[in-house]
């Protein structure tokens, strides 16, 4: 029997030992065994739908597929549907030689179809469930503020905690799947009010809105895992929290939470918390971090160019990473349109995807007009993983280009601005 | 020159090996993914940004190290490479131990069998006298023993 430190109810002692199914009381012992670790005083019920970390199969994680069987033959699955983070693959949009098809295939993500059945044998939405962005309303993996969860996707915990004012710790893949199994949460870090306090208070000191993926990457190398309160961001979103902060939120924090670790950020008099709360949220030892144009460029200057050749030509351009929202695919459309006249050319240079969830993408598709302006740009629309797709020793020799400093940390992709992007999209030169 | 630390026991264990330090965060994903796909018998750490590491065997190693980053399959990887035996055989945290690694070790422990040895909280110091090649010694009360390396310059 294991011994535990955290405080049990009956029903959660009748499952740890035994007496609900041996595979249940695995589930609940991992559970339990990770909140210990962490002090937990307890075990909190999720309110809301998990969101899984792990789309691919990838065989090295043969261990996952093992569990996931046993979890299948024990009939457990979660209580609601969950989400998923995007398919690595996609050879109709995106392009792929034939060795990399093989590669991608038969090697990289072999056991693909194989672990896509396991999931929908758990709990899986549905097809369309591949999304990192599971939080846009189009997917309807959206939580309410105060609502308690278990995911893993480090860019969706972070939008999450801070823009729908959820509660989720940066979970482990698998752990968030089992947490959605057993129906809960062990109570610890950002499931408490004490783990959601700022130790950092951030001053940003700009005559403009930075580029969200800069301002994210300075704030997630400074502060990385602890929780930074924004003072000076909401002046350049006299609205509050409508679609275009949203989309501005979503990508700084993708940016701090990959620069960084940082699960949960406040912006004051914008996020939901720091509007209800405001300087409460701060603790009072708090350190300072002033960001102003030069300490952005600095941080910006830094970033490494990973290119084998580092003066080739771009093969390939990907924008969306954490996947791009509706509002953000228009938006996209109308840069693009412009650095195409601007360049003087007809058409984009640089072959260019558009990445997001696969619901959004069905109701472009439906778009007419829309699909006759990325058909006339020459744009690829797609829900794969950008990071996923990189993620190999073939991509490694690509000179690939994105705004997506996620992207950029993890791959060998380029990192420009969305101005920078567009403009090399259009000419195919960066100048 | 030895030293002695003492840390929390999260998974307890009794034994000596031989140190793989890094004093930067372990990218568990980066550092494992390779050689775990290429099925090597031996995983060596192929973390580009790791200084420390970079190149140095770590299974059966004690790794010691401040905490894990990196992508939140990282807990994953790790039940990964204990289920074949290429993890480390301990784990030293100077730090808390971070959520990634935590899930790992439960995760081997309960779904897999496989005990990865388990101390965080061991102090900055435990990281500063620590290093590749040096002996530790673990025991399951948390006491960790640190055995300089006899060096050709000393």
């Amino acid at each position: 029997m294991l011994s535990y430190s955290m405080h049990l109810n009956e029903d959660e002692k009748a499952v740890l030992e035994g007496k609900k199914g041996e595979t249940l009381q695995k589930a609940l012992e991992s559970v339990v065994r990770y909140g210990d670790i962490f002090e937990a005083k307890d075990l909190v019920p999720i309110d809301h739908a998990v969101h899984l970390v792990t789309s691919f199969g990838i065989p090295l994680l043969h261990p996952v597929f093992d569990m996931m069987d046993e979890l299948i033959e024990g009939g457990l699955k979660t209580d609601r549907p969950f989400t998923v983070d995007p398919r690595p693959l996609d050879y109709e949009n995106v392009p792929a030689g034939l060795f990399e098809k093989f590669v991608f295939s038969k090697i990289m993500y072999a056991k693909q179809k194989d672990y896509e059945a396991q999931l929908k044998k758990v709990g899986l939405k549905d097809s369309n469930a591949f999304t990192c962005a599971c939080y846009f309303d189009e997917v309807g993996n959206t939580p309410k503020k105060g609502d308690v969860l278990a995911w893993a996707e480090s860019s969706a915990v972070v939008y999450a905690n801070s823009v729908l004012g959820a509660r989720t710790n940066r979970n482990s893949g698998v752990l968030e799947l089992l947490c959605g199994i057993t129906g809960k949460a062990p109570r610890f870090g950002f499931l408490t009010d004490e783990g959601r306090q700022a130790t950092w208070e951030i001053l940003l000191e700009t005559d403009e809105l930075p580029e969200a993926q800069v301002l994210g990457s300075a704030i997630g190398m400074k502060v990385v895992e602890e929780v930074p309160y924004i003072r000076g961001l909401a002046t350049f979103f006299p609205n509050g929290l409508d679609d275009e902060a949203r989309d501005y939120l979503k990508d700084m924090g993708a940016a701090a939470a990959s620069n960084g670790a940082v699960g949960l950020y406040h912006v004051e008099g914008l996020t939901p918390e720091a509007a209800e709360k405001g300087d409460t949220l701060l603790k009072s030892d708090r350190k300072e971090y002033r960001i102003d144009k030069t300490e952005l460029q600095r941080v910006r200057d830094a970033y490494p160019v990973m290119w084998k050749k580092p003066d080739a030509k771009p093969k390939l351009c990907f924008i969306g990473c954490p996947h791009l929202s509706r509002h953000q695919i228009y938006r996209w459309l109308d840069r693009l349109e412009e650095a195409v006249i601007k360049a003087g050319r007809s058409r984009l240079t640089v072959p260019t995807v558009l990445t997001t969830a696969p619901d959004v993408e069905e109701l472009i598709r439906k778009d007419g007009q829309a699909m006759a302006r990325l058909n006339r740009l020459g744009v690829r629309l797609s829900s794969i993983c950008p990071l996923m797709y990189m993620n190999n020793p073939l991509c490694a020799k690509k000179a690939v280009i994105t705004c997506s400093n996620k992207l950029r940390t993890y791959t060998t992709a380029r990192y420009f601005t969305e101005a920078q992007t567009a403009d090399i999209a259009a000419s195919g030169r960066i100048s | 020159m030895r030293k002695e630390f003492k840390g929390r026991t999260i998974l307890a264990g009794n034994l000596k090996g031989e140190a793989a330090v890094t004093r930067q965060g372990f990218n568990t994903l980066a550092s494992f993914q390779k050689d775990l796909m290429a099925k090597k018998e031996v995983v060596s750490c192929h973390d580009q940004g790791n200084q420390d590491l970079y190149g140095v065997a770590v299974t059966d190693k004690v790794l010691c190290l401040p905490t894990t980053i990196g992508s939140t399959t990282g807990g994953m990887v790790l039940q990964a490479a204990a289920s074949l035996g290429k993890a480390p055989s301990a784990l030293l945290f100077s730090e808390s131990i971070d959520s990634l690694a935590a899930a790992g070790v439960v995760l081997a422990k309960v779904w897999n069998e496989k005990q990865i040895t388990t101390v965080d909280r061991l102090g900055r110091e435990f990281l500063e006298f620590a290093a590749t090649g040096d002996s530790i010694e673990i025991r399951d009360d948390g006491t960790v023993i640190v055995e300089k390396k006899e060096r050709e310059n000393e």
